[in-house]
């Protein structure tokens, strides 16, 4: 017969079990999310519980530039309403020619029996907040899978490409930015129509263009845009401008330092565009994979 | 602040509610947009810690675990990866809590700072074997700027179970 102490007693299993526990349903859902990418039901269970929690700490910093925005001065606002102007009257010349050119690109077109294309629709997305994880550089936005926005889609701003959406919760999103360290954008550069494929920098906030030949065509000052070969990124979009260029006969490569274009730190407006329709499927993998070009696929499509 | 630590005060019992309302608060702190501010503190970790030292039976290993899972959720990083290192956490504090109450609340920040330094080195770990950069020794900053804040935690988290019981029209506080 065994002797079991009196029920008030009972503290249940001791710590270093409970620790064991926890810590190997940890290691579980970290090697689940870092290799298998099984994990995102939990996430978003776990990211709706959240949200409301999110949400509230954002309020202090929106009160706070509410009232900034209230005390702005009418000087300021003189300013930048002449200058919104100027750039207006420049940008009103480039319009006249814009539709000209259009309509004649449209022709052109179809005289090559090239697909028209077709401007995609576009969701406008306000920056929240930059993960607090000093090992990725990513930002959340106000849009999610409820305004329809996908993961795989191309976010830019007003002068280039900032980002992918790598994740989608039901209310918000993650955008990988282009700088990112696992995150790698196909470009082309303008000068010349060389492609390449950049890598983000991780922490430096800077681009690499990796892998590119030590005796390819890249210039200093050259920009470089997206060649849109992928079919997630729309061809054209502005991406980094190449600042400086380190040639070693010991090395295959040359290494390539680049800036990116688009504010990928500072806005706060960000438009997330859609995916082009009616593309053809990609060719069928060795495993099947879900929609979309996160980091870690297209990673993997480059090594086969 | 010696003079609320040299006569041994006897506490009010903790409510639970109030204890689920700091971690929740912490969360907030934590959710906020800090950008890339150097040495913001993980205030998650620090009133996990604070709560498994004071009360033990209450705050255990599962609530950092799963308060952990929220921050992961949140920022996103790797999923679990909050969940690992406050597991841990929670665990050194329980292990500490016996012998950590003895020491001035200085000292106690001692103990507590090894304890939050040894959680993110978990973090760090873990993202560097899944493949990240190492972000630069002032990501250690947050703990120490965390662990300073220990004495300033410890009086505002037990200021109500510093009421006395009854009211007293007589005596003051």
């Amino acid at each position: 017969m065994d002797y079991q102490p009196p029920p008030f007693f009972s503290r249940g299993p001791a710590p270093l079990v409970r620790l064991g526990f926890f810590v190997s349903l940890a290691v579980l859902l970290m090697v689940l999310d870092a290799r298998f990418r099984y994990a995102e039901s939990i996430r978003e269970v776990v990211a709706v519980l959240a949200y409301p929690l999110q949400r509230a700490a954002l309020a202090p910093g929106e009160l706070l530039g509410a009232a900034a925005d209230f005390f702005t001065t009418q000087v300021a606002l003189k300013q930048e309403n002449e200058q919104l102007k100027a750039k207006d009257l420049l940008a009103a010349s480039d319009l006249l020619t814009l539709e000209s050119l259009r309509a004649e690109n449209a022709q052109l077109r179809r005289l090559f029996d090239a697909r028209a294309r077709i401007p995609r629709p576009s969701t406008l997305a306000e920056i929240l907040y930059q993960g607090r994880d000093p090992f990725s550089r990513k930002v959340i936005i106000d849009k999610g899978g409820q305004q329809g926005v996908e993961p795989g889609q191309a976010v830019i701003d007003d002068v280039g490409v900032v980002g992918q959406v790598t994740r989608v919760h039901p209310f918000l999103a993650e955008v990988t930015l282009i700088t990112d360290k696992e995150q790698r954008t196909p470009v082309e550069v303008v000068r010349n129509g060389l492609r390449a494929v950049i890598y983000g920098g991780g922490d430096k906030g800077t681009l690499d263009l990796s892998y590119t030949a030590a005796n390819a065509d890249v210039q200093a000052d050259d920009l470089l845009v997206t060649s849109g070969i992928d079919g997630t990124y729309p061809p054209g979009l502005p991406v980094a401008r190449v600042t400086k260029i380190e040639r070693d006969a010991a090395y295959s490569f040359a290494k390539i330092t680049c800036i990116p274009a688009a504010g990928t730190d500072q806005n706060r407006q960000v438009l997330v565009l859609a995916r082009e329709a009616g593309l053809p499927p990609p060719p069928v993998d060795a495993e099947p994979r879900a929609a979309g070009g996160t980091p870690k696929q297209k990673r993997a499509k480059k090594r086969e | 602040m010696a003079y609320f630590e040299q006569p041994e005060r006897i506490l009010l019992p903790v409510k639970v509610s109030y204890m689920a309302l700091t971690v929740v608060l912490a969360l907030l702190f934590n959710l906020m947009p800090w950008n890339d501010l150097v040495g913001v503190p993980d205030m998650a970790a620090l009133v996990l810690a604070f709560w498994c030292v004071h009360q033990p039976r209450k705050m255990g290993i599962g609530i950092a675990w799963l308060v952990g899972l929220v921050m992961d959720a949140g920022n996103g990083a790797l999923l679990g990866q909050h969940a690992f290192a406050y597991a841990f956490l929670a665990f050194g504090a329980i292990a500490l809590h016996r012998r950590i109450l003895w020491f001035s609340l200085w000292q106690q920040a001692a103990h507590v700072l090894p304890l939050l330094l040894a959680s993110q080195a978990l973090m760090l770990g873990v993202r560097l074997a899944a493949g990240g950069a190492f972000p630069g020794p002032m990501y250690f900053a947050g703990s120490l700027t965390a662990a300073a804040l220990w004495p300033t935690a410890t009086f505002l988290l037990l200021l109500p179970q510093r009421r006395p019981e009854s009211v007293d029209e007589n005596r003051p506080l």
